[in-house]
């Protein structure tokens, strides 16, 4: 009886030994970390790229990449919703930083602060002051910037812009000007595509009319939409509209960049994607074959907007977590992804070698520009309003009254705690 | 004995009635109190959120908000599209399955061709019609082909409205209709019965006269004016819907003549009737049911109606917007849980006035047949 005793004593004992972790060795990470993201399609290598990187350094952690695909996260935002009401967050989730997230989750007290996490790495001083202040509040910083992509830019073709004897306007009275020429000779002045492309326009359009520091006075609800400055914008957005394509609701903003591409169009306002798109796809070369700008009137200001990951409350595996976060936010990190993906690092200290010829040009623009965040992507304006304010466009696009439309919008921003 | 079968019967229904009661009839009284309160915007996906009793503040708003305006124009989208998918879907439906009840060679092959659409996905069909609709190529150059110039209607992107007609002024379009569907139904009994269509004609007629003298009297249903109408970039949706449906109520329909036996229609070939007669005299009113289920199922279906146009136009398009899509944008993008409650409810209330009178005639024909 006795000697039974002792062995399964023994046999327990050793079993207790070979279970319990090492403490001694503490980056040593076990476990799973499970990542949610709407990157499926053409940014699948890229995110496999960051998973790579994070299994070399972690190599005891099985990472589940739980992706949802459908485009800019419209089904996986739903999904998580779902998910984080039913208690049962990810580990971490893609989220476009800024008041997307900070309206729908932080607002909820749903995300943990990252500001240790931003101090121990050393993002305060790789970021851009301009970009922290955009994805932070007073409470704290929720979460790390990703990739960068800017949305004021202005595409052409640059051979086509010297037959027609045109050059890229500087501003959007330049632009009035040369648009009916080209209307004459047939050519539509400004590509333009369906629902969200008319919002990224919008942006455009109002940071040329508003200038930066109402533009960002307007989203600290500091100026109202139906002050004279916001009625204005809405006004010159109207007469620019007027120029645009008439089949505009039914193309994809791909098809819209092929009017440009094709000759058809002459310019086109689209986020840096559309390089991605030009080069990879249409195999066109960035400088000779296609060319950028400013969106007219913004030369000087940067519209980012930014995938983040962030760290929801009462993660599973919240130390492989925090470790996630540290390598999207490292110099290897960003570096590893952005390339694959089209996109530009968000820290100042990136490896320019590794990109191409637009990302170096919008890279040397994101550290010296004033930096705004874009309201059609989700940095400026919580969800409520954005849903709200497609409603509100649609108005103006049907009355094209400047006036009641900024007093519409002002009523959305109130209701959605913008502005009082 | 018979007491023991009601109890076994029962005992055998109840996990059915346990299951139904929580997941359908549990849920939608949920909703029902979540569009009573006010639960949405910035703090809405806390892990208690704070959620107060509003009352039928989230109904008045949609019905007469400044931020209703898009639901409004919804409801009528939805109207018009219902409308016209059960007269193209039945019309069409009912016509093929009259060709094809002739037994024509190769009868079963056209059979299974017109009913094929309806097996595809509504993703599927909604992104190749709108790439056929799309105005600068697909069914606009068709004309060309034969010679002729091609369309320049503008399809899903045209922003045209027909039949416009001022929010403000519903009470009276309303008084309208009701007028004209009474005389409608009393010029019916005109012939027959001309006490008893006087019931309906003076009654209607009394309605629709007030209605035009009176109309400024009446109280208006919004504060500022707001033009809705039948917006004709909801043509293409249409003709999606009605090529997607029209196989199932032709095949509706062809089970229905197959049922009607042979010797009734030889019997009226002998009376002398032509083809066009039979049909309608006596083939049509005999499958009345049928046409009234095939009403129920395809109003059933043009109200939850959301791959389709989600596919067509996308998610923010005014002009094709539709209820059901307005519900799961208020309640999975803008995180306004009150609001999306709140429309949920009204699309099955309405759903309701169709299927709830068509059960209980039913379950009265069957209590009468027993």
């Amino acid at each position: 009886m006795k000697k039974t005793i002792f062995t399964v004593f023994l046999t327990l004992a050793a079993a207790m030994l070979l279970i319990t972790p090492h403490t001694t060795c503490a980056k040593d990470l076990s476990g799973q970390l499970e990542i949610f993201s709407w990157w499926a399609g053409d940014e699948g290598p890229a995110l496999q790229a960051l998973v790579d990187l994070y299994t070399k350094k972690n190599s005891g952690v099985e990472v589940i990449n739980a992706t949802v695909s459908g485009g800019s996260g419209v089904n996986a935002k739903a999904v998580l919703k779902t998910r984080m009401l039913g208690g049962e967050p990810p580990d971490s989730f893609q989220v476009h930083a800024g008041q997307e997230l900070i309206g729908t989750w932080v607002r909820a007290d749903r995300m943990e602060d990252l500001t240790p996490l931003f101090k121990e790495q050393g993002f305060m001083n790789a970021f851009p002051e301009g970009l922290i202040k955009n994805i932070g509040t007073d409470k704290g910083i929720w979460s790390v910037p990703v990739t960068i992509h800017r949305s004021n830019v202005l595409w052409f073709v640059p051979a086509n812009l010297k037959k027609w004897g045109v050059k890229a306007p500087n501003s959007w009275d330049d632009f009035l000007t040369i648009a009916p020429k080209l209307k004459e000779k047939g050519i539509v002045p400004l590509a333009l595509a369906q629902n969200w492309t008319v919002n990224h326009l919008w942006e455009s359009v109002a940071l040329a009319s508003l200038g930066a520091d109402n533009w960002d006075a307007l989203w600290a609800g500091k100026l109202a939409f139906d002050s004279p400055e916001g009625v204005k914008a809405w006004e010159l957005f109207g007469k620019i509209i007027e120029f645009t394509n008439q089949d505009a609701s039914s193309l994809s903003w791909q098809q819209a960049t092929d009017m440009v591409v094709d000759g058809r169009a002459a310019f086109n306002i689209m986020g840096d994607w559309a390089a991605g798109y030009m080069s990879t796809t249409k195999k066109m070369v960035p400088g000779s074959g296609f060319g950028w700008a400013a969106s007219p009137g913004t030369a000087g200001q940067f519209l980012f907007l930014a995938d983040s990951f962030g760290l929801p409350k009462g993660a599973t595996n919240r130390d492989n977590a925090l470790a996630w976060l540290a390598v999207l936010g490292s110099r290897e990190g960003s570096d590893a992804f952005n390339p694959l993906k089209g996109s530009i690092s968000p820290r100042t200290d990136s490896d320019l070698s590794k990109y191409n010829d637009y990302a170096k040009s919008a890279s040397a623009d994101f550290s010296k520009d004033r930096i705004v965040g874009s309201l059609a992507h989700g940095v400026s304006a919580n969800e409520g309003f954005m849903n709200d304010f497609a409603a509100v466009m649609e108005m103006f696009l049907k009355s094209r009254n400047a006036a009641i439309t900024a007093k519409a919008a002002q009523q959305t921003a109130v209701k959605n705690g913008i502005g009082k | 004995m018979h007491n023991k079968d009601r109890i076994k019967a029962f005992f055998t229904l109840l996990p059915s009635i346990i299951l139904i009661g929580i997941f359908v009839y549990g849920f939608i009284g949920n909703t029902f109190w979540i569009s009573l309160t006010d639960w949405g915007g910035v703090a809405a996906l806390a892990e208690n959120p704070v959620r107060n009793y509003a009352g039928l503040t989230n109904y008045i708003d949609l019905f007469t908000g400044f931020l209703g305006g898009g639901f409004r124009q919804d409801l009528v989208n939805a109207v018009f599209y219902s409308v016209l998918l059960l007269a193209g879907a039945i019309g069409i439906g009912m016509f093929l399955a009259i060709l094809l009840d002739s037994k024509p060679r190769g009868e079963a092959f056209f059979r299974t061709v017109f009913l094929y659409p309806m097996s595809l996905s509504f993703i599927v069909s909604g992104t190749i019609w709108r790439w056929m609709l799309a105005p600068q190529g697909g069914v606009n150059i068709l004309p060309e082909y034969v010679g002729l110039k091609p369309l320049t209607f503008r399809w899903l992107s045209s922003t045209g409205t027909i039949l416009e007609f001022n929010w403000q002024n519903l009470l009276q379009l309303a008084l309208y209709l009701i007028s004209f569907f009474l005389i409608i139904a009393g010029l019916r009994w005109i012939k027959h019965n001309p006490n008893r269509a006087l019931k309906w004609l003076l009654p209607g007629i009394a309605l629709g006269g007030f209605a035009w003298l009176g109309g400024d009297l009446l109280p208006k249903a919004l504060f500022m004016e707001e033009t809705h109408g039948f917006n004709t970039a909801t043509f293409g949706i249409i003709a999606a819907t009605v090529w997607q449906y029209s196989g199932y109520t032709m095949a509706l329909y062809l089970a229905g003549f197959t049922g009607i036996s042979q010797d009734l229609r030889d019997a009226a070939m002998l009376d002398g009737a032509t083809n066009t007669d039979y049909y309608r005299h006596i083939a049509l009113p005999m499958v009345r049911p049928i046409t009234i289920s095939a009403v129920i199922i395809l109003s059933h279906i043009s109200l939850k109606m959301f791959d389709l146009i989600f596919a067509m136009t996308g998610p923010d398009n005014g002009q094709t917007g539709h209820p059901a899509l307005n519900m799961y944008l208020t309640t999975f993008r803008a995180n306004d849980f009150a609001r999306g409650a709140a429309i949920a409810i009204i699309l099955f209330l309405i759903a309701a006035t169709f299927i709830i009178p068509y059960m209980i005639s039913s379950y009265r024909q069957r209590r009468a047949g027993k």
